[in-house]
């Protein structure tokens, strides 16, 4: 073949030799060949969790008996559902559904355990919030046996029933009723989505006058750094909110994804999400020595925050070092945001942890980008 | 002159005769000096010559100048201002040139201009935008972008982005690096215009005819200030005689001088070879023994201002080593 010929060994190796002399020159890159493959396995090794224990679980108990107690004892062994709190009314525990501070909700209703000895299969409502599917798979397969072979157990001799017969479970699948991927996946995605393009953008803006030469133009001019830092940041604000719209449209006409909360609490939330993103950017712009670098940084932010965010991977399966780590990352709280105003039609009280976490997230972001910025070239 | 009437940091403008009066400006990058307790005084509407090799510390000591770096030791004035302490209203009056095209190539002509007219907060933008595109040719070409014009033009460019502020001082790194002759010669028109119009000019080049073109120059070396002054007091200062070799093979020459290790700096032109020395009696017994082989002519001549750099160059570098 044509390529083949005249290939010199030693020419090539010349090249080898090169590569390598910059491979070992170029510290940003060598450590991205350690650390993502580090980064990659400790996530991927420890972190997924497709089977998610101890999910928080609230109680109405309208009947209170050694079989509910039974009932719930034997929950908490089978180590899927954490007893959280036991709740007075539905609406106390619907509340806490919508916040997203349950995954569970189990209601005894009156009389349960007098028609339970009476054989007349009382009903025992199982409430989920099933917008994530996975999370709660393993958990609702595991429930009907769990609650019969700790009931069989109050039914000993010749009270002996037979399997399956003694309580008649409900199982109600809020928010995703259909049990669709995509009601979780398509509102997370319009963070995953901000969060790529608004951090790299920016984070190749500055870098890219460094490396141009233009901020040296910028610097010797009486321009401060704050009207540099935001009036870099505000058009891409902008540029996050055609993002949304976009999103959002595009969800409801080919996935049928309705908002069931006020589209307006979405967009000035997102206000805070985007400038977190954006003010990541140019702090990491300021970095960088150069766009190459910015590049690199901004994978070494968004790859956390895909996966340990909750976007990929149930964020209740992952154990606490991860979720402790997840909870820094602004695409975290606003997954929480962003599902709760879609999915469940959260109003601004349900979120207000996570919006105060988004905003801490954001202050701190800018004084770092602020005190990094350099006035001068040295 | 030392600076006396500076020496004592004072708020606001101070009446002063110098644009530029600084002295004992050092800096150094992890540990290496590249500016070494420099000292420049330039006088209002002159035009100011900055010469020296690549890496000598011209940019470094620029740059100090209008704020863009902070020195480690520094004192005097720019424009009457403290230069450690009113670095904002320095910028403010100075009109920086960067050495390499620094503006947004994806911007148009007028667009940059704009841009840093904006910067500027110059009072009636549109108008002197219109009149600084005007002045500097630029009329017919203010839709073109940035990034394709030639090498000539941008740089062109660049000296107009930094006029429209009308500045009092100029600040020149290198402008005509690369800029064909042509627009080199217009260039220097064009500064000793701003000149006239009472417009300070600090000029950094290579070009030693561009030395000439100056009221008065600095050289420095490896961040030493080491000749400063009009031509004639620097080559006179510099106490350097030379003579003129031409005709014959010159590069056999060049080789045979210098293997006899009897003179001190030997330079190839293209058509002659420049024979230096600090003492005139010492060169002319050194080349007396060549002087009578034939095909070559010999002059005594004036030092040029090229043999002085040169010289002092290389003596600095034998100082340092």
């Amino acid at each position: 073949m044509k390529i083949f010929t005249g290939f010199s060994f030693k020419r090539f190796a010349a090249v080898v030799i090169k590569e390598f002399i910059q491979m070992r020159r170029d510290r940003m890159t060598f450590a991205m060949m350690i650390g993502i493959p580090v980064i990659q396995l400790v996530i991927f090794g420890y972190v997924i969790n497709s089977n998610p224990k101890f999910l928080p679980t609230a109680i109405v108990c309208a009947d209170h008996s050694p079989f509910s107690r039974s009932i719930i004892s034997a929950m908490r062994t089978s180590e899927y559902f954490s007893i959280a709190q036991e709740v007075d009314s539905e609406q106390q525990a619907a509340d806490m559904l919508r916040r997203s501070e349950v995954q569970f909700v189990l209601s005894f209703p009156e009389n349960f355990s007098r028609e339970l000895v009476k054989g007349q299969r009382p009903q025992l409502l199982l409430e989920l919030d099933a917008a994530d599917p996975a999370t709660v798979a393993y958990a609702v397969a595991a429930v009907e046996g769990l609650v019969d072979s700790a009931l069989q157990k109050d039914f000993k001799g010749a009270l002996r029933r037979p399997p399956d017969s003694l309580v008649d479970i409900r199982i109600h699948r809020c928010f995703n009723p259909e049990i669709k991927t995509q009601i979780n996946i398509v509102p997370g995605l319009l963070g995953v989505i901000l969060t790529m393009t608004m951090v790299f953008i920016t984070s190749l803006a500055v870098t890219r006058e460094k490396e141009r030469g233009t901020m040296e133009t910028l610097l010797s001019t009486p321009v401060k750094p704050l009207e540099v830092m935001t009036g870099k940041i505000v058009p891409y604000i902008l540029v996050g909110y055609i993002q949304i719209t976009l999103v959002l449209g595009l969800a409801e006409t080919l996935f049928d994804i309705d908002i069931n909360g006020s589209i307006l609490l979405l967009y000035l939330t997102a206000f805070f999400f985007i400038t977190a993103n954006l003010a990541v950017g140019v702090t990491i712009s300021t970095l960088a020595k150069n766009q190459l670098q910015a590049v690199q940084m901004s994978v070494f932010f968004f790859l956390p925050s895909l996966l340990l965010s909750g976007f990929m991977f149930p964020f209740r399966g992952m154990p606490e070092w991860a979720q402790w780590i997840g909870n820094v990352l602004p695409l975290t709280h606003f997954l929480v945001i962003v599902r709760g105003i879609i999915l469940r039609g959260a109003d601004f009280m349900d979120f207000a942890g996570h919006f105060l976490a988004l905003s801490i997230f954001l202050v701190a972001v800018i004084i770092i980008g602020l005190l990094r910025y350099r006035k001068t070239l040295d | 002159m030392p600076g006396k009437m500076n020496s004592e940091p004072t708020a606001g403008t101070v009446k002063t005769d110098f644009a530029i009066d600084v002295s004992n400006v050092t800096k150094s990058f992890s540990g290496k000096v590249v500016v070494n307790s420099l000292s420049m005084q330039v006088k209002k509407g002159e035009i100011y010559g900055f010469l020296g090799p690549n890496g000598s510390g011209k940019t470094t000591f620029i740059r100090i100048l209008c704020g863009l770096l902070t020195p480690d030791s520094a004192s005097g004035t720019c424009l009457g201002l403290d230069i450690l302490k009113e670095q904002d209203a320095i910028k403010r009056r100075v009109g920086y040139m960067t050495q390499r095209f620094s503006l947004y190539e994806e911007l148009t002509v007028t667009e940059n201009i704009e841009l840093i007219a904006r910067l500027y907060n110059v009072p009636e933008r549109k108008k002197a935008v219109r009149e600084i595109i005007e002045t500097t040719g630029f009329g017919g070409r203010e839709k073109q972008l940035a990034g394709t014009l030639s090498g000539g033009w941008k740089q062109r460019l660049s000296l107009a982005a930094c006029l429209v502020h009308k500045p009092e001082l100029l600040l020149l790194d290198e402008p005509t690096a690369g800029v064909d002759p042509k627009a080199r010669r217009d260039f220097w028109e064009e500064i000793h215009n701003f000149a006239n119009a009472g417009i300070t000019t600090l000029v950094s080049t290579h070009y030693m005819d561009e030395a000439e073109r100056c009221h008065r120059l600095a050289y420095i070396a490896y961040g030493d200030l080491l000749a400063k002054g009009t031509i004639q007091e620097v080559v006179d200062g510099s106490g350097l005689s030379t003579w003129i070799v031409t005709g014959g093979n010159l590069g056999a020459l060049s080789v045979e001088l210098r293997k006899s290790g009897t003179i001190e700096q030997i330079v190839v032109f293209g058509d002659s070879l420049h024979l230096t020395g600090s003492d005139p009696e010492q060169l002319e017994k050194a080349i007396e023994p060549y002087r009578s082989r034939p095909d070559y002519y010999w002059k005594r001549s004036r030092s040029g201002i090229e043999d002085v750099f040169i010289y002092l160059t290389e003596k600095k570098a034998r100082d340092n080593y």
